[in-house]
């Protein structure tokens, strides 16, 4: 599958370069601005969080964001429509959509994979549907080239990994902790030689995230892991410093990520 | 659709779902996230191992015997029998039972799973109180530290069961995300584990869950049903009509229904929460006002919105304000086997007090939800009819909340 993933990641891996990857949530504040401001301040790749009521794998600062949002009156076809705004002037920057299964269930696997691929979106990540239990969506998905991309946790040992990373595509993430987003970090030493596994395992690039907030940790994480995530930190700089405060940030991460292996 | 399921793991009997996906027909399943996959497996082995462990059933029994004080006994309720005017009305005495309900049935099961698997620390989410309070007593039996989740809207209404569990040495702690009710207490227990994967067990209060929970507290539930069938058999010579039991998440009523699924000439109705009505909006009845979707593990049937996000439920009755409900359940309604209608807030409250006044049982407001549609019930089967409900659960909990109801001040 040649996608803008894959792609952006051949690119990355060219200029041995780590890559960015910014979370943010549609439909909370002025979402349209930040999203379309994110690869100027230096995403490379950009995961756009779908609101959910009840995001149960997500920590305080992404389940108040979410309410935010909702309460705004984000909906899932809004989201879609922000990223096919979006898509109209960036044809290069990867988005992936990441939340959780009932609205993608309630829109149907089928009619969410077909709107979804028009409005330029690229991957999926679906926090509650593991390799188990997404027969459906993963068909519907590969029906339209969109990479389905999965989590690997601190307990996912070598033979679930198989599981996890068979019929994925694009890149794998790695959770680097036990626990809710927004958590503390594991220790980078550990990260590194999981993402060694991962990359093994996969033979997918991977990025890291969940509890990385600050530059240097963003920079660590990045002499070993393909891309680096961070969702919490820009979401709470996005709520207290508004789209100004978000692009500040991720100006200070991204940096700190491409100059990581120099 | 989901991936057919062939025809030789496809169960053939109603009553042995789920299959090996921890499917019953197109519901239940393992929908979390993947850091729980493992934990979920892990347990599934355990269970299926301990189940088949006579030492572990022989451990079961004693406890349920000696401490749950099993089995709890059937009674006719003569002066209910005579004020509805039709057909016999039996309670399955399950209020009786240690903590005052069903709930410590389960909570035993796992928490002996729990010690088997050699964790040390066990956590719950709780709504009315009930499965909080049964589940710290048996924790703290066996001194194992407990932190109960409890919607801190319900920490309010439930106020005497949040003071027990202190008293049993849990930690309550309240959970003001989302609407601070039930599921956002199950979204902070699965937060919780999530968090704490190697030494913490979560003990799941209802049939829902990823699986195997939804199978395996019916299991542990399901001696209420196979009590009941071997009493009323003893007792009348036949088997009831009807078996009628409350549902917030539905694991009284699965426990009560399960040893019943065969007898097809047995009723099964489930009573759902109406809250102020279903019309309203305002109510707790997923089968009734809900569509299938996926929360908390598993697929069923969850009051939800037009964009899939879920509605808060809504009920009197802390243990029934849940906007899912059981796979199982989910699944007997498509099948038609079993029934499900409802009962709002204002019948339950005069439930609440009819049967105490006639019968001298407090009831629990839940299954007052269900004495609602007995009452219909009685009347349409007529004299020769024989009901058995369970009273699932005592009212001393209920006692401040409706007298604040009642307007009266303690
Ligand atoms: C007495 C009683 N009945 C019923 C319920 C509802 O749970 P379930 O439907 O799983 O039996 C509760 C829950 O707290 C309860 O306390």
């Amino acid at each position: 599958m040649t996608n803008r993933l894959n792609t952006r990641f051949a690119e990355l891996s060219a200029y041995n370069r780590a890559g960015f990857v910014a979370y943010m949530m549609a439909g909370d504040g002025d979402s349209q601005a930040l999203l379309n401001a994110l690869p100027a301040a230096g995403a490379d790749v950009i995961e756009l969080g779908m609101p959910f009521t009840d995001p149960m794998a997500d920590g305080p600062a992404i389940q108040a964001s979410a309410l935010r949002a909702l309460e705004a009156g984000m909906t899932l076809k809004g989201t879609l429509a922000q990223a096919a705004e979006f898509r109209k002037t960036d044809k290069d920057t990867p988005i992936v959509l990441m939340g959780y299964a009932n609205p993608i269930h309630h829109m149907g696997w089928e009619a969410f994979a077909k709107a979804a691929a028009k409005a330029g979106v690229d991957g999926l990540i679906c926090v509650d549907v593991p390799p188990e239990e997404d027969d459906e969506l993963r068909a519907a998905l590969g029906k339209y080239s969109i990479a389905l991309i999965r989590l690997a946790t601190p307990t996912t040992d070598d033979k679930r990994l198989a599981t996890v990373v068979a019929n994925t595509s694009g890149f794998v993430y790695y959770v680097s902790t036990t626990g809710v987003t927004g958590a503390g970090s594991g220790a980078v030493t550990e990260v590194g030689e999981a993402v060694a596994r991962v990359q093994r395992a996969s033979g997918l690039p991977v990025a890291v995230g969940f509890g990385v907030k600050e530059p240097d940790q963003a920079a660590a994480i990045a002499r070993t892991a393909d891309a680096v995530v961070v969702g919490s930190a820009i979401v709470d700089a996005m709520h207290s410093g508004g789209v100004a405060g978000a692009q500040e940030l991720v100006k200070r991460l991204s940096s700190a990520v491409h100059a990581a292996r120099r | 659709m989901s991936e057919p399921v062939s025809a030789d793991t496809r169960p053939n009997a109603l009553s042995a779902w789920p299959d090996a996906r921890g499917r019953f027909g197109d519901y239940g399943g393992r929908f979390v996230a993947e850091t729980l996959m493992p934990l979920i497996l892990e347990l599934e082995e355990a269970y299926e191992t301990a189940k088949a462990d006579p030492d572990f059933r022989a451990e079961m029994d004693l406890f349920l015997k000696d401490y749950v004080g099993k089995p709890s006994p059937i009674y006719f309720a003569e002066r209910l029998t005579e004020e509805f005017g039709g057909a016999q009305v039996w309670f399955k005495r399950d209020e009786l039972n240690h903590t005052g309900s069903h709930k410590i049935n389960n909570c035993l099961g796992q928490v002996l799973l729990a010690r088997r698997m050699g964790k040390t620390r066990i956590i719950a989410e709780t709504g009315a109180g009930q499965h909080g309070v049964a589940t710290a007593t048996v924790a703290a039996r066996f001194g194992i530290p407990c932190t109960v989740f409890m919607g801190a809207t319900d920490v309010e209404r439930q106020a005497p069961n949040v003071f027990r569990m202190k008293l049993l040495g849990a930690e309550v702690v309240p959970v003001t995300s989302g609407t601070g009710t039930l599921k956002d207490a199950m979204n902070e227990a699965l937060r919780d584990w999530v968090t704490n994967v190697k030494d913490t067990f979560y003990v799941i209060g209802t049939v829902a869950g990823p699986h195997p929970y939804p199978a395996m507290v019916r299991d542990f539930q399901s001696i209420i049903g196979r009590e009941a069938r071997a009493q009323m058999k003893e007792r009348l010579g036949r088997l009831p009509d009807a078996c009628v039991a409350c549902i917030g998440g539905g694991s009284n009523a699965m426990g009560l229904f399960h040893p019943f699924i065969e007898d097809e000439e047995v009723r099964l109705i489930g009573v759902e929460a109406a809250g102020e009505g279903v019309e309203t909006g305002k109510h707790a009845a997923s089968l009734k006002g809900g569509k299938p979707g996926i929360l908390h593990g598993n697929k069923t049937y969850l009051l939800q919105d037009d964009d899939g996000q879920i509605i808060d439920a809504h009920s009197i009755s802390a243990g029934l304000d849940y906007p899912g409900i059981g796979p199982e359940h989910a699944f007997l309604h498509d099948m038609k086997r079993a029934e499900y209608v409802s009962a709002t807030d204002a019948e339950a409250m005069e439930m609440f007090q009819l049967c105490t006044k006639l019968e001298g049982i407090i009831p629990a407001l839940e299954p007052a939800h269900a004495l609602a549609r007995v009452r219909d019930l009685a009347k349409e089967l007529g004299k020769d009819g024989v009901i058995l409900m369970n009273m699932c659960g005592r009212g001393d909990k209920d006692v401040p909340q409706v007298a604040r109801m009642l307007g009266v001040e303690l």
